[in-house]
Order: C-alpha cells, then sequence, then structure tokens
C-alpha cells in the first residue's frame, strides 16, 4: 500500500471535500441564519457568519411565533407529534414483530399469501387511502385527534415492520424452534425468551424506519388531525406560511431544526444498528 | 428408556409428493438405532415425525407402547440434539439446559443438581457461564448433548450431530456417543449420512432410500448379507466392487467368469450353486469387497482362486495399500499388505476369497446370491 499522496488522491479527497460541503452547505445556512439577528439577514448575504449571536428566533420558534392565529410556538405541536410518534412506532413495531415471527416460524396455510398481501401493503401510495380512512376514522369517532393519527399510522406501519421482522426471523434456523418446542416452550415462550433477546438489531432498524417516516409525515397529519391535534410538520407549515409583515427567516429556520432535531437525534442514538440490522443474516456467522 | 417401534408410517406433503412410503422398525429398549442413506431419502422426515415436528400421514409411531401420533413434541418425553446444536443464541450454558427443565416446572435445588451433573459428565463445568457464541464447535456439540441429557428422556434423537465438525473431534465425539449409550444404556434414534458413523455406532441399522426402508439389521449382517445393489455400494469403504460377469460351469461347479487383458479364470461359488442355477450362461453383477482380494500373504487360506492382475493404480492409506485392477472392464479395488503391494504397470498375483462375495441381478439390482 502506497500512503504517499498521489496526484489521483488528491483529486479524489478535493472532489470528496467539495460534495461533503455542498451537502453540508444547506445545514450550515440553516443554522447560521437562526442565530442571525433581522438585521443582520437583511444586511448581509446568505452564507455569511453571523455578526452576533442570539437565540431569540429559538425561543420565539418555540414558544411564541404564530402558525395561523394562534401564536403558541412550536412547542404544543413538538408534543403532539411525540405522543402521536411513540406510541405508533411501539405499537406497529411490536405487532409487526409477531406478525414475522408468525409467517417464519408458524407457516400455516395460506401464510405465504398473507405475507404476499401485507408486502403490497408497502406500495399502496399515501393518497389512495386517503378517502376511506377519512370516513373510517369519521365511523369511529376518532376524527381529528392523536389516536386517529397512530391507528392510521399503526397500519400503514405494519406492512413495513412485519417485512422486517419476517426477513430477519427466516435467518434464524428452523432448529432453534424445534429445540424450544421439544424441551416444552409454547407459542409466546418462544417469542418472548429465545427469539425477542437476540432482535435487537432488527427492533433498531424498525424503529429508526417507523420513527422517521411518522415523525415527518405530513400528509396524514395535515388531513386526519388539523388545528389543536396538528403534528409539527404540518405546524411547521403554517408557522411558515404566516406572515405578519416581515418575513422572520431565522425564526422559520429555527423552527425547521426543531421539527427535525429528533429524527437526528433517533439516528445519532441507534444509527449504528441500523446497518448492523440491514445487513444481519447476509452473512454468515 | 422405551422401545419404539414405527408402523407403515408414511408421509405424503400437501403437493403429492410421497417422502415416506411405508416404514416399519421396531427397536427394543435401549437399542441405537442408526437411520442412514443418501441426503433426500427421508431420514430426517421420519426422524421429526417420532419428535412430533412432523405430522404423520398415515401409521402409527408407538413409543414405550403408547401411540404417540397425536401427542405434541413436548408429551412425547424425547430430547433431541440437531446438526446445528440449536442453543438459544441469548442464554448462558447453565441457562440453554435448564431451560427445558424450568418449563417442565422441575423445582429449582432439583435443576441446579441436574445442571451440575450433566456438566460433570460432559467435563464442562467451567463452561457453563458461557454464552453459545464464546463456545468452539465441539463445546456447543457438548452442551447440545447436555441439554438432552439433562431432560433424561425415555428416547434421544440424534440428528445429524456431527456433520457440522471437523475430521478429528468427529471421531472422538462419535466415541464419546458410544460411551454415553452403553452407559446409560438409553434408546437412540441417530440420523447420518455417513456409513461410517452408521457402522461403528448402532446396534440397529435402517438403510434408507427413496422413502422406503431398504434394509433393516444388525451392522455386520447389513456388511455381509445386503439386500440389493444400493445397499452393497452404500455401505462399506471403500465400496464394494461390482463386476458384470458371466455364470458359467467348470468342473461340475457353478462359477463367474473374470477376465483382464492376459487372460480369464473361473471363480466358483461353492456356497451359491442353488441360487445360481437358473442364471447359468446369462450375465449378473458380481460383488466383492476390497478386502477380499488381496495379497497371498494376506489371504493366509489355502486353496483359494488366484489371477495375476495388471495394476493401474496404487493408493497407500499407511495400514492397507489399495490396488486397482480393471476386471472385465471394470474398475476394481484391492485392499493388499503394503508391503506385498506392486508398483503401478506391473503385474501382481491377486487371491479371491469368493466365501463372501454376492451376487445382484443386473436390471432389479436385487440380490440373487
Amino acid at each position: 500500500m502506497a500512503k504517499h499522496l498521489t496526484p489521483g488522491r488528491i483529486v479524489l479527497y478535493a472532489a470528496l471535500l467539495l460534495m461533503a460541503i455542498y451537502y453540508l452547505l444547506p445545514l450550515y445556512v440553516m443554522l447560521s441564519t437562526s442565530v442571525k439577528t433581522l438585521d443582520d439577514i437583511r444586511g448581509g448575504n446568505l452564507i455569511a457568519l453571523p455578526q452576533s449571536i442570539t437565540l431569540d428566533a429559538w425561543s420565539k420558534a418555540w414558544s411564541s411565533a404564530c402558525t395561523g392565529v394562534e401564536c403558541g410556538g412550536m412547542k404544543g405541536f413538538f408534543w403532539n407529534s411525540v405522543k402521536m410518534a411513540v406510541p405508533s412506532v411501539l405499537i406497529s413495531t411490536l405487532i409487526g414483530a409477531v406478525n414475522g415471527y408468525v409467517v417464519s416460524m408458524w407457516r400455516f396455510r395460506g401464510s405465504d399469501v398473507l405475507f404476499t398481501l401485507l408486502l403490497v401493503g408497502c406500495f399502496i401510495p399515501f393518497q389512495v387511502v386517503l378517502l376511506p380512512m377519512a370516513r373510517l376514522l369519521g365511523e369511529l369517532g376518532i376524527a381529528n385527534t392523536t389516536s386517529g393519527l397512530i391507528l392510521v399510522h399503526v397500519i400503514y406501519g405494519l406492512a413495513f415492520t412485519t417485512l422486517f421482522f419476517r426477513n430477519f426471523f427466516v435467518t434464524i434456523p428452523d432448529e432453534l424452534v424445534k429445540a424450544a418446542r421439544i424441551d416444552g416452550a409454547g407459542f409466546w415462550t418462544i417469542f418472548l425468551r429465545i427469539l425477542l433477546p437476540i432482535s435487537g438489531p432488527i427492533f433498531m432498524v424498525c424503529v429508526i424506519w417507523q420513527f422517521t417516516q411518522i415523525w415527518n409525515d405530513f400528509l396524514f397529519g395535515v388531513v386526519f388531525a388539523a388545528g389543536e391535534s396538528q403534528p409539527i410538520t404540518v405546524a411547521l407549515n403554517n408557522l411558515v406560511n404566516t406572515s405578519t409583515g416581515v418575513k422572520e427567516y431565522n425564526v422559520d429556520m429555527a423552527a425547521a431544526i426543531i421539527a427535525a432535531l429528533p429524527t437526528l437525534f433517533v439516528y445519532m442514538v441507534a444509527g449504528r444498528y441500523f446497518v448492523r440490522g440491514l445487513t444481519a443474516g447476509a452473512v454468515k456467522g | 428408556m422405551a422401545a419404539l417401534s414405527i408402523n407403515n408410517v408414511c408421509k405424503t406433503y400437501a403437493n403429492g409428493t410421497d417422502v415416506l412410503k411405508g416404514i416399519d422398525i421396531a427397536i427394543e429398549d435401549g437399542q441405537f438405532l442408526i437411520l442412514v442413506g443418501p441426503s433426500g431419502c427421508g431420514k430426517s422426515t421420519l426422524l421429526n415425525m417420532i419428535a412430533g415436528l412432523d405430522d404423520i400421514s398415515s401409521g402409527d409411531i408407538e413409543i414405550g407402547g403408547k401411540r404417540v401420533n397425536d401427542l405434541s413434541p413436548k408429551d412425547r418425553d424425547i430430547a433431541m440434539v440437531f446438526q446445528s446444536y440449536a442453543l438459544y443464541p441469548s442464554m448462558s450454558v447453565r441457562k440453554n439446559i435448564s431451560f427445558g427443565l424450568e418449563i417442565r416446572k422441575m423445582p429449582q435445588g432439583e435443576i441446579d443438581a441436574t445442571v451440575e451433573r450433566v456438566a460433570q459428565m460432559l467435563q464442562m463445568t467451567h463452561l457453563l457461564d458461557r454464552k453459545p457464541s464464546q463456545l468452539s464447535g465441539g463445546q456447543r456439540q457438548r452442551v447440545a448433548m447436555g441439554r438432552a441429557l439433562a431432560r433424561n428422556p425415555s428416547i434421544f434423537l440424534f440428528d445429524e450431530p456431527l456433520s457440522n465438525l471437523d475430521a478429528k473431534l468427529r471421531v472422538e465425539m462419535r466415541t464419546e456417543i458410544k460411551l454415553m449409550h452403553q452407559r446409560l444404556k438409553s434408546t437412540i434414534v441417530y440420523v447420518t449420512h455417513d456409513q461410517i458413523e452408521a457402522m461403528t455406532l448402532g446396534d440397529r441399522i435402517a438403510v434408507m432410500k427413496d422413502g422406503i426402508v431398504q434394509q433393516f439389521g444388525s451392522p455386520q449382517d447389513i456388511y455381509d448379507n445386503p439386500a440389493n445393489l444400493f445397499v452393497a455400494s452404500f455401505i462399506g469403504s471403500p465400496s464394494m466392487n461390482f463386476i458384470p460377469a458371466q455364470v458359467v460351469e467348470s468342473a461340475g461347479v457353478l462359477g463367474v467368469k473374470i477376465c483382464d487383458d492376459q487372460g480369464c479364470v473361473i471363480l466358483p461359488l461353492p456356497h451359491a450353486q442353488d441360487k445360481m442355477k437358473p442364471w447359468l450362461g446369462r450375465e449378473v453383477i458380481f460383488g466383492i469387497r476390497p478386502e477380499q482380494i488381496t495379497d497371498a500373504r494376506t489371504a493366509y487360506r489355502e486353496g483359494l482362486p488366484v489371477m495375476a492382475c495388471h495394476i493401474d493404480v496404487i493408493e497407500p492409506t499407511g495400514p492397507d495399500t489399495l490396488v486397482f485392477v480393471s476386471l472385465n472392464n471394470t474398475k476394481v479395488c484391492c485392499r493388499t499388505h503394503p508391503t506385498e503391494a506392486k508398483l503401478p504397470g506391473h503385474s501382481m498375483e491377486l487371491v479371491f476369497d469368493v466365501s463372501k462375495a454376492v451376487l445382484f441381478d443386473p436390471t432389479t439390482e436385487q440380490r440373487i446370491a
């Protein structure tokens, strides 16, 4: 291995650096704009460093910016999203785990058909289910509530979580389940005591995937939970579109970062499991 | 401990494939039964059916005189050792062994004593707190056996337990399993595709092919008296020689005519006269094991037919040298003493011990004599 910097290497690194800067630039613009004063924004250009750093825009975005007629900031809607995303993620992941366990380890007549149908669920576009779902939520009396939104996300997420868990469990030898059956373990004992303890990586994959999907969802949020219970993505849109004379770019940027923080956080905490989980079973050992 | 009897058991899958076609096997309490055959012969399916992991399409399986067809695996009082060991990955060795006992609600004190006893018996007390991922292949194998032993079942089922071990360890574990059987006098059903394991371990061997038991008997009986060409070729290494030969009469005795490029001899088969009569003048398959064609010093008996043969290839194995010659245009393997074997290209006098030679029908491949 040559450790010298050959001309080829220099060009390669330069190109990589350039691409990295290109990708990081929007984040930089968002961060720097969010700590600038409005005068600073108007006076300087987009990528100039802030002349003084202020967190006023952040506190305004969090607690007093106007989203439509209300002026309570993003705070309430942030918690709306948390209240919606956490149960949705947990419920859809847990049901997906049981589903995946059944279609991989306890095959029954028609289980392959069932799995294929579930798989089709991954490909149904959001728009197709809007009207039927609105009617269903209305019938159930949970239209425009967080519970309603949770139900929608759980149903929609099941296709993915079932697929993830099924694909993970098929890599585990059948003999493990056979051995447990001979040892006298039943359906739930095998699931809870033998399979769940080794499902950590795929749990992480499901949680990250579902959390990102659900937290970032806009369409279901705007359709099924307008007003008080709307999630942060909808609130962000309202905030940016509500103009009271001057356009406050710094507040918009701060609000956008607040809306994106939880998914970033989840990636940082659990990201290393993501790749590990996705490739689990790809190599023997 | 219990006897096992399998009566006319069939297995047909939903798509119509017949995997097992009427299996009849019975062993007594404490016997070591081997199910052996090439892959796809149905031996593992049969084992799974004994275990209760696969449904029985028709027929009965009885353990200790009790029909178990409709019992779930946990109620059959069996324990199984799998090829992949199937140790629970998240549990320590101790937990792996005690898991089945806990589920059966054995009191904790008894569980601890059992784990301790089994660990001592398999010399793995120092491994008890490790996870399966921290064990070598041989150690995992031991834990899998320990898990089965702890349960003290009426029948042990082994599904190719040694296939994942390296050659040296496989021989060691083989002896250990045999020792365990001798000590515990337990009833064992053992599936393998390895005919050496079958010969060395079994009290009874069932040689299977295409869902049918081709022959069921003691190892020596199967080796000496194979029922058909398949059994004869499957059991024994190197395999039995099959030489197409004509049945001829010489001096009032029937025999087979064997030629090489230098000439022919007639090997008389006095032990098979009656059965050979209808075949006079016709072609049969003459089966003779490599150790029955040897040098004069190893043969040590007088009066056996001798033939000088041209050597094609030799393979020294250490204790013996395998000499390959060409008889009736068929490659024939002979087992000779290393110091007596000649070099390739030379001619060597080979002695034929025909007392255990067998004859097969070339079309049905069934045994004639």
